[in-house]
């Protein structure tokens, strides 16, 4: 846990301070965005953090423990640090690299050099290949690798990360981030990570605080909320248009509630699917076969010849989605397929449910008003036509375990 | 959901794909090596076959025996080598300690003063040490230091200041003490542009210490004058060719020293 109690920053022959009685507190083992246009103070802050920029006044909390003032260098050995241009030692081998804070901590050879091992295939690089290399040796993304191997050495529980994909290309920079989230979920590091872009706030970020001129918090929320209600004209802007199709990639289809659609198996008589199909509403079945697995779509046009082989009528079920797809995923899968509609089934491909148009508007509406009750808050121009009916398919979403 | 396995296929594998290209490039250096010794050796053999086809008068004789050649080179390369090793041992930390953001301040006027001391003639500075001074060898280290400060001086200046900021950041931001980013980050880096200055000055002071007979410090300077001085022209080219030699042999090892010194992966 980081807290920071009323941070104050002015630099010399500047008249305004670059951080102004900033309080904020990170939860343990979450990460915590700080994003904001340039010059707002982010990096200020973050730096204030392990003091390489010592604030004027207020304090800084690691852990409960009062860190303003024990020594630095101690202090930063605790803490990990990466920043975006790496800055691996260029003289020094990997290993020597990997080592630099076990040193200054004086462990012994033996455990520096399991150490070692163990972060080399911790970030998918194999030690005995990489141990003796020199960071030139390496490609932008292994040596990104290593800079992240580098700040956990010495397992701190506390991490910075000042835009550590920022100098990156698109392709690797996303592998990276998503590498870097999966590592997370095993080591739960509190990690404090500034970006300017808004989009790996929202990707990398437990909690995204978005920040104003002199590093004020203009709203400090979960990415699914501040895209959703954000909390005056300054955040919305900075989200900038589209932020519910983002909000969209930050929910799965195992989060809405599906449709039930009606089913039936692919050996069942044609004369039982057509009385399926005039119990419901729907105009179409989807037919399984023994393993549950959706085969076809079948309407009442596609019935009106008694002899057919059901597993040759209708449409073919495609799009299939599981329910970790996010639901801009499967909003572009539906746009593509003839039923404007995915499937969704289980790991082992049996049917769980339908997801259409509908639902993801639906969805999206409660959540929207979820957000604003958790925000207590509520904004005339984003209300929309049809409270009422938001209200009523807030039903829909599935009660979310934050 | 893509899967972002680690790839190892996205290394750029420079240290796998050239042993060829490394091995050209160590015959090339090994070249480079050995051209100047095989044209020192050559150059030497010309000198002796002339100097041994000719009748030499008895000043001839004495200004040029085996053993005052021996004699004056000693004295040259121990010049050159106190004065060098002086220079190093006091422009390094100078250089250290002029790009501390404490004393930078100082940095303009310690530079000024550097300035003059390259500026002023060496030949200058000997006579005017033997006036209100003395002579002999201490006086002639003086003037090479002098006359030598400004390069190694200027190179561990700018050697340092020319380290990647980043990587000074991502070692204080790791816990190095100021201290201890200097010896394992910035010094290292630096060693490179301060071993070309430190070269610069090898090679200002083996040729500057052919004057350090003025101070009657000795020295291959020596068999010059005597050469100009008795009118004797096998005593004068003996002088400069042995002169010349000794610097470009000098060089070379400097040179030798510079590429051995550098730290590996850069």
């Amino acid at each position: 846990m980081i807290r920071l109690e009323n941070l104050t920053k002015t630099f010399k022959g500047q008249k305004d301070p670059a951080v102004e009685d900033l309080t904020m507190e990170i939860p343990e083992g979450e990460i915590c965005v700080l994003v904001g246009p340039s010059g707002c103070g982010k990096t200020t802050t973050m730096r204030m953090i392990n003091r390489l920029i010592e604030p004027d006044s207020g304090k800084i909390f690691l852990e409960d423990e009062d860190v303003t003032s024990v020594d630095s260098d101690q202090l930063r050995q605790r803490i990990g640090y990466v920043i975006q241009q790496i800055g691996l030692f260029p003289h020094m081998t990997i290993e020597d690299n990997i080592a630099t804070v076990p040193r200054l901590l004086g462990w012994d050879k033996k455990k520096i050099s399991d150490r070692t091992d163990e972060l080399l295939e911790m970030v998918g690089m194999d030690p005995a290949d990489y141990r003796p290399r020199y960071p030139k040796e390496l490609s932008g993304g292994q040596r990104q690798r290593i800079g992240v191997a580098r700040a956990m050495a010495a397992d701190p529980s506390v991490m910075l990360m000042d835009e550590p994909f920022g100098a990156i290309d698109p392709i690797t920079r996303s592998r990276l981030q998503n590498e870097f989230l999966r590592l997370q979920a095993d080591i739960k590091k509190t990690i404090v990570f500034v970006t300017h872009d808004i989009e790996e706030a929202i990707k990398m970020g437990d909690r995204i605080a978005i920040l104003r001129e002199r590093s004020r918090i203009a709203q400090y929320d979960r990415p699914e909320n501040i895209l959703l209600a954000p909390a005056d004209d300054f955040v919305a802007n900075f989200v900038g248009s589209g932020a519910s199709l983002k909000r969209l990639s930050l929910a799965k289809l195992s989060d809405i509630e599906l449709i039930d659609w009606p089913t039936a198996d692919l050996d069942t008589d044609p004369d039982q699917v057509r009385e399926i199909l005039q119990r419901s509403d729907r105009g179409w079945v989807l037919l399984l076969d023994d393993n549950r697995r959706p085969q076809r779509w079948v309407s009442s046009d596609d019935l009106e010849d008694d002899d057919e082989d059901l597993s040759r009528t209708g449409l073919r079920a495609d799009s299939i989605a599981h329910p970790d797809t996010t639901l801009s995923a499967a909003l572009a899968d539906m746009l593509t397929s003839d039923k404007s509609s995915v499937i969704i089934v289980d790991e082992s491909g049996a049917y769980e449910g339908v997801a259409d148009l509908e639902t993801i508007t639906n969805a999206t509406k409660a959540m929207r008003v979820e957000a604003r009750a958790d925000n207590g808050h509520d904004r005339d121009g984003l209300a929309e036509t049809g409270t009422e009916e938001s209200e009523e398919s807030g039903g829909r979403l599935k009660k979310d375990d934050s | 959901m893509a899967t972002a396995v680690p790839q190892r296929g996205d290394l750029d594998s420079r240290s796998d794909a050239s042993p060829a290209q490394r091995n050209y490039a160590r015959a090339r250096s090994l070249g480079r090596y050995l051209a100047t010794p095989l044209f020192l050796a050559l150059v030497l053999l010309a000198l002796y076959l002339y100097i041994s086809g000719r009748t030499l008068d008895s000043i001839e004789q004495r200004s040029i025996s085996s053993a005052i050649i021996v004699d004056r080179t000693i004295e040259h390369i121990q010049l050159t080598a106190v004065s060098t090793a002086a220079v190093v041992l006091l422009a390094v930390p100078m250089g250290v300690l002029l790009t501390r953001p404490a004393a930078r301040r100082f940095t303009p006027a310690f530079l000024a003063v550097a300035n003059i001391g390259q500026a002023t003639p060496s030949i200058g500075l000997l006579v005017l040490f033997a006036i209100v001074w003395t002579i002999g060898f201490t006086p002639a280290v003086v003037a090479l230091i002098t006359y030598a400060f400004l390069p190694i001086l200027r190179n561990t200046m700018v050697g340092l200041e020319g380290v990647d900021r980043s990587l000074i950041e991502a070692g204080r931001g790791m816990g190095m003490s100021k201290g201890k980013a200097l010896r394992t980050i910035e010094l290292p880096l630096a060693v490179p542009v301060i071993l070309a200055g430190v070269r610069t000055a090898l090679v200002i002071n083996v040729g500057t210490a052919a004057l350090a007979w003025a101070s009657n410090a000795g020295g291959l300077g020596d068999i010059i004058q005597t050469g100009i001085a008795t009118r004797r022209d096998p005593v004068l080219i003996t002088g400069a060719v042995l002169t010349s030699a000794l610097a470009l042999f000098i060089d070379w090892l400097g040179g030798i020293a510079e590429d051995q010194l550098r730290p590996k992966g850069l």
